[in-house]
């Protein structure tokens, strides 16, 4: 407590003059092809994207690229077929320490930047999309937004203990600049864009 | 020593210096290639300053906000007044958790505070995740540059290291198989270490989380395994809404690394079930930066590096040339705020040529502080005695047209009757030749062609 005051009567000492909060309606406002966009960040930063078209079209390409690869977990349920189901609560971490392949999904996508919003709700535990040795991730085609202004809009005052916004594979270049994928995260990142048809 | 002289040491070995500098600036143009693709990057820069002028003028109310939400969340705030409380706090912390390891991610103010030291001392292990910071741990260095810790290291050097602590094979030095034995050996630390330590990049006042960036996943994969999770703050890191992240999220990598975005912005907003989460708040000194007018938009930094990538005394100097946690042009404004006489000599490590300045996303004035520090050094006495006396010397000279003129002429004697000896006076003269002197002003040129043509 007595630091807490210290430094906060530190702080008082200094009178500024008073400065306005900027309006940040002004940021943002991308037109053009999002999905486009969004597919173009993530291949430029490690990831890859597939457009499916349907929940079951997901399961099977799934199947196509991992098939009998290892430890596959989901929180979706029309994967129960391809992987373990997780639900949140009943996981230790540790026990997730040789998952092969995670599916999970996002809530938003953005263009700009390749980086996809997940919060912890949908991980089924904070530590899933960083432990699996890859990660795929399902998002809504509807869910593509330009910048991230967008997408704080649309967070708002979301409630959550966790939440991410992850872009491509896990990454380094602490050795000379040169580029490595899946440093301690996931070594590859896919997107499934989901284009429901009905 | 000074920054001259360990700069001159660093130069010695010429090679690495034209590599350092290339390596350096082939960040700062995807830099520029980042920027350039932002068609409202400008504005952004400007929203960006404002909202860190705001915050720097209610400082006060932010912090307490901040504290009073992240308790509701279940996190426990500790407020620090400088280095050896944190570092108390946190030893604190871990002893009473009965915890003799911990694995850390990036966190450059835990080097400011010098906690591995400290814990070391007190028998607890730290194992820093952060690749760069792996290596120097290793290597028993410490980080030359706040983004990339392990920028001037070969790959060679860094294999050899491999090859003693970590068993790659002796000569590996392919970056790819450095980092994969990396990756094999810290997914061992973090499944079994019980606490873990992160930096944070942006807490939220509104709300009462924090966030923090990397690209490695090291500091997710340390919390999200850990049972205490304690998070290290500079009080200047608030920031005031939800929102103000887009703002600086779409700035940070961009300027920092050239990215769009770093592949992780982790936001904590509570522990886990079970999980206990910790952040200790830390003034050390910037509650004294923040009362002097000239120089607390430094508080402004979110900590990119871009500063540093454009500089071209850094990027021929090195990061260690500076002796400080944060080194470049926004280190040689934060240091001598917290000791004028041992880093009097880092606003002078500069060309005020403006890059800097250029490139900051929150748009800090970075040169012309350097060039304010200068004034207030010189006036505190805390200039190194040649500088000041050469300066006072200049001063009397310029003022009077007589002693200026005699001057002149001796000097224009001197050069031409020993160039060798003028050089040795300056170290800007080390690597440059002196122009030969004219034999007459241009004062004595004009007076001369002026007679012959009247006459």
């Amino acid at each position: 407590m007595d630091s807490k005051r210290k430094i906060l009567d530190a702080i008082a000492r200094h009178k500024h003059p008073p400065v306005p909060l900027p309006d940040l309606d002004r940021l943002g406002f991308i037109s053009g092809d999002q999905v486009a966009a969004f597919t173009a960040t993530l291949t430029a930063i490690g990831g890859r994207s597939f457009q499916l078209g349907g929940k079951m079209a997901i399961a099977e390409k799934v199947r196509e690229l991992w098939g009998g690869r290892g430890r596959v977990i989901t929180t979706l349920d029309y994967l129960a077929d391809v992987g373990e189901q997780v639900f949140p609560g009943d996981i230790i971490p540790q026990r997730l320490h040789d998952v092969e392949l995670a599916i999970i999904e996002a809530r938003y996508a953005v263009a700009e930047n390749g980086a996809v919003w997940i919060p912890e709700v949908l991980m089924g535990h904070r530590i899933v999309p960083f432990i699996c040795q890859h990660l795929a991730v399902v998002v809504p085609i509807g869910a593509i937004l330009p910048t991230m202004h967008d997408a704080y809009r649309l967070i708002g005052s979301e409630q959550y203990g966790f939440a991410c916004f992850i872009a491509g594979p896990s990454k380094t270049a602490d050795i000379e600049q040169a580029l490595v994928l899946g440093a301690h995260g996931p070594r590859t990142m896919t997107v499934f864009i989901l284009v429901e048809t009905t | 020593m000074d920054h001259a002289s360990l700069a001159s040491t660093f130069n010695k070995d010429e090679p690495r210096v034209d590599w350092h500098d290339e390596s350096l600036w082939w960040v700062r143009q995807k830099r520029d290639l980042q920027a350039r693709s932002v068609a409202d990057w400008e504005v952004l820069r400007e929203v960006a300053s404002a909202i860190k002028n705001n915050v720097l003028a209610n400082l006060g109310t932010y912090l307490q906000a901040f504290e009073s939400h992240a308790i509701k969340r279940g996190i426990v705030v500790h407020w620090a007044a400088d280095a050896g409380e944190h570092n108390a706090i946190i030893h604190r912390i871990l002893e009473e958790n009965r915890i003799t390891a911990m694995v850390k991610s990036k966190s450059m103010l835990t080097e400011e505070c010098g906690l591995n030291a400290y814990l070391a001392d007190r028998g607890i292990h730290v194992v820093d995740s952060d690749l760069g910071e792996r290596i120097l741990q290793l290597a028993d260095e410490r980080p030359s540059h706040i983004v990339m810790p392990a920028i001037h290291k070969k790959k060679e050097e860094i294999g050899e290291l491999f090859h003693e602590f970590l068993g790659t094979p002796k000569g590996e030095s392919d970056p790819q198989r450095l980092t994969e034995a990396a990756r094999l050996h810290l997914r061992e630390v973090f499944l079994t270490r019980k606490a873990a330590l992160t930096g944070v990049n942006f807490a939220i006042a509104e709300t009462g989380e924090f966030v923090v960036c990397t690209n490695e996943g090291n500091a997710d994969m340390g919390a999200h395994l850990s049972d205490v999770h304690i998070a290290s703050m500079g009080i200047e890191k608030l920031i005031p809404q939800r929102e103000h992240l887009g703002v600086f999220l779409r700035l940070l990598a961009r300027s920092g690394t050239g990215q769009p975005i770093t592949t992780y912005s982790s936001h904590f907003s509570g522990p886990r079930q079970g999980q206990q989460m910790h952040i200790v708040i830390v003034d050390n000194g910037r509650s004294t930066q923040l009362g002097r007018a000239d120089f607390k938009a430094s508080l402004k930094c979110i900590r990119c590096g871009a500063c540093m990538n454009t500089c071209p005394v850094y990027r021929r100097s090195g990061g260690y040339s500076y002796r400080t946690t944060v080194a470049g042009p926004i280190g040689s404004i934060l240091a001598p705020n917290l000791d004028m006489r041992d880093y009097a000599d880092l606003p002078f490590a500069s060309t005020l040529c403006g890059s800097c300045t250029n490139v900051c996303p929150v748009k800090i004035d970075i040169h012309e502080q350097l060039y304010k520090w200068r004034q207030v050094l010189a006036k505190e006495g805390h200039v190194a005695h040649s500088k000041s006396l050469l300066m006072k010397g200049a001063a009397a000279v310029l003022s009077r047209p007589s002693w200026y003129q005699v001057s002149g002429k001796l000097l224009r004697w001197f050069l031409r009757h020993f160039p060798k000896i003028a050089s040795k006076f300056t170290k800007w003269s080390d690597h440059r030749e002196l122009p030969e002197a004219p034999k007459q002003t241009f004062a004595g040129w004009y007076k001369q062609n002026r007679v012959e043509r009247n006459g």
